[in-house]
């Protein structure tokens, strides 16, 4: 009662108040131009985390299942926590990849070629930011066209061409083109490497050169040194793809589709991933009855099993990762 | 930065232009790669798409066949044309998207957050793991769409207001929802880079005269990154053309291991394809590049209009002189 009448008597100033107490809050919530509101950022965070959730889904559903026995998975009110720490899952995949032989020739198979891919690909980068030659933008156009090319329209070609010389079913199908600038997205990284050494002053090269250095001289000691991002961004690129690439892998490498029981079998985790079902079957037939059944949970942990090399080598990398990616200027201009 | 080295042309020396020789010899590797795993393949692929070939012991026997694998394919195998389908639809919704989602992620990266490095780890996970054999076995899960989402209502109250295609191909995205959004983790270490490349001064000086946060979006955002909209959208059809998880990569690598088609038909469907990813890139980088911004149009309009007046003011002076020759005359007679 007593309020009503204060709020009868003060009737201007208690508006005025509200007002400025509702301005206030909106500015709270919603920001002003030279701050950002509680509210829009709390916006911000809630859909970040919900995106962030959606991307991590399939990681952490893989994860979950993998964790889980075979009652676990037929029990209807397990959901995502198994009821106990199951590791048999890893244990059978394991052996049914015959996991250290191919985690061996997975490293081999995605490492070779790609040290490869960054000395090449560094070479030509190098050649095209540096010098001036004719028909420079032509050759960048090829280049362009040669990444928007879809590989299948040249790989019958190639696979008969690559039998004829003898590259197929051994490690040179992918280090010849690898050799030659033509490996899985070569062209992404020469293109990157191209953008970083632009960005050298070329007032360091040629001091460089009236000290008597010459043109591969200025490229091992000037250029290379500086480029520490862009070898990092390439490198952890390439050995993605390369890991990741399963068809040429199998078609080129693991030969597929001939059998030469002479020659050494190499297999990379993710082919060994592709064709688990069979080759899972294959260890249980020569293990008897050790094994059990095949169910989602050891095709899970097989999966988990194939992406988790890089998953470690990602966790070490991705801070230097992030900022090379900002530094190498990969955007062009 | 281009326009301005062009207007400096300074005619290079000899010694300089013998050094440029030296280019040539850094990507030589790259240029014999080009011609013999770039050209001589599509030329071969070309040549085999006209003919039927058989794998025999003794090697392979071609047979021409003029148009044939063509028509076949066009005309008489639903397959190739059912995909093809399919392909386009699915690649002229999803494309827009993807690059969209990664625009917006990346702006939500690019501002003042807490724990900015976990969710840029989270955002560039899929870069690492995102492979053919890794999705399938996440799809087979069905993992790869989110559970909370009801797919069925959705497609329900599309195709009451659309054509059925498109309802079915919208509700596609939905449902892959995941895959999608996997698929955009370069896209957005792309958008990242280019977004911290922006000069902050202009948006400083658009927050001076009273530029809100959606104008400054639209007028000093989007025109800067343009390009590499651009970029994204290329990388993307590429992407999407070339994976595993394409239906007719699959039907030509079917094709090219199957009784009835063989190299000659799968390399005229790979030819086909790649003519029509490359037909899609031009179309969506003309209609990107070819758009005009604000800016662009203003500085026309500008042109158009100093050009005018400097018309106008040589008819004036014409004028003037022919008047005054008449007056000359006039009085001199």
């Amino acid at each position: 009662m007593k309020n009503a009448i204060k709020e009868n008597t003060h009737h201007d100033l208690s508006l005025q108040k509200r007002e400025q107490m509702k301005y206030k809050l909106k500015r709270f919530i919603f920001g002003s131009k030279d701050k950002e509101g509680v509210g829009k950022q709390i916006f911000v965070y809630i859909l970040l985390i919900a995106i962030g959730f959606i991307y991590l889904y399939p990681v952490l559903y893989m994860i979950s299942k993998s964790f889980m026995n075979l009652n676990d998975l037929l029990d209807s009110s397990i959901n995502w926590i198994p009821s106990s720490f199951y590791t048999n899952n890893y244990v059978q995949a394991f052996k049914a990849m015959d996991y250290w032989k191919t985690l061996k020739d997975s490293v081999i198979m995605a490492g070779v070629p790609t040290l490869i891919n960054l000395v090449v690909c560094a070479l030509v980068g190098y050649g095209f930011a540096r010098y001036d030659f004719k028909g420079k933008k032509l050759l960048m156009g090829l280049l362009i066209f040669s990444f928007i090319l879809p590989p299948q329209a040249t790989m019958m070609p190639t696979y008969v061409f690559y039998t004829e010389i003898g590259l197929v079913n051994s490690l040179k199908a992918f280090i010849v083109p690898a050799l030659l600038g033509q490996g899985i997205k070569s062209q992404i990284y020469i293109l990157i490497f191209f953008n970083f050494f632009r960005q050298i002053p070329q007032v360091l090269i040629e001091a460089a050169k009236i000290d008597g250095a010459g043109h591969l001289k200025s490229f091992f000691k000037i250029a290379v040194p500086s480029a520490a991002p862009a070898i990092l961004v390439v490198f952890l690129f390439s050995i993605v793809w390369y890991w990741n690439e399963s068809y040429l892998t199998q078609l080129y490498v693991v030969g597929a589709f001939t059998s030469n029981a002479d020659i050494y079998h190499w297999s990379s985790l993710i082919v060994s991933l592709k064709n688990f079902e069979s080759s899972y079957a294959d260890a249980r037939a020569v293990a008897g009855s050790g094994m059990v059944d095949i169910n989602e949970s050891i095709k899970m942990a097989g999966t988990m099993l194939s992406i988790l090399p890089l998953l470690i080598m990602y966790l070490i990398l991705q801070r230097r990762f992030v900022e090379s990616v900002d530094r190498t200027g990969i955007t062009g201009e | 930065m281009k326009q301005r080295e062009k207007k400096v042309v300074v005619k290079t020396g000899k010694l300089k232009k013998r050094e440029n020789m030296m280019g040539y010899l850094f990507i030589l590797p790259w240029l014999i790669g080009f011609l013999l795993l770039v050209v001589y393949p599509i030329c071969e692929s070309f040549i085999y798409s006209l003919n039927t070939i058989k794998l025999l012991p003794q090697g392979m026997v071609k047979k021409f066949i003029g148009m044939g694998n063509y028509t076949q394919m066009f005309l008489k195998d639903p397959n190739f044309v059912i995909g093809l389908e399919s392909y386009l639809l699915r690649t002229i919704i999803s494309v827009p998207v993807i690059v969209a989602f990664a625009l917006i992620i990346a702006m939500l990266l690019n501002g003042k957050i807490k724990c900015r490095g976990l969710f840029r780890m989270i955002f560039f996970l899929p870069v690492i793991i995102a492979s053919g054999p890794v999705m399938n076995s996440l799809a087979d899960q069905e993992a790869a769409s989110i559970p909370m989402l009801n797919t069925t209502t959705i497609s329900q109250v599309l195709s009451e207001y659309l054509p059925k295609v498109l309802a079915t191909s919208i509700t596609d995205v939905f449902g892959n929802m995941i895959t999608l959004l996997w698929y955009s983790g370069i896209q957005i270490l792309l958008f990242l880079a280019a977004l911290q490349k922006i000069d902050t001064t202009l948006y400083e000086a658009a927050k001076i005269d009273g530029g809100s946060k959606w104008e400054c979006f639209w007028k000093i955002t989007l025109p800067t990154i343009k390009p590499m909209i651009l970029l994204n959208v290329v990388y993307t059809i590429i992407f999407m053309s070339n994976n595993e998880q394409n239906e007719l990569i699959v039907l030509i690598y079917d094709t090219m291991l199957s009784a009835t088609g063989g190299y000659g038909y799968a390399s005229a469907m790979a030819w086909c394809y790649s003519l029509i990813i490359t037909l899609i890139v031009a179309a969506f980088a003309l209609l990107i590049a070819g758009r005009k911004d604000v800016y662009e149009r203003r500085a026309k309009k500008y042109m158009k209009e100093v050009k005018k007046q400097e018309r106008l003011q040589k008819k004036i002076q014409r004028r003037g002189k022919r008047n005054e020759k008449r007056y000359q005359r006039k009085y001199a007679s």
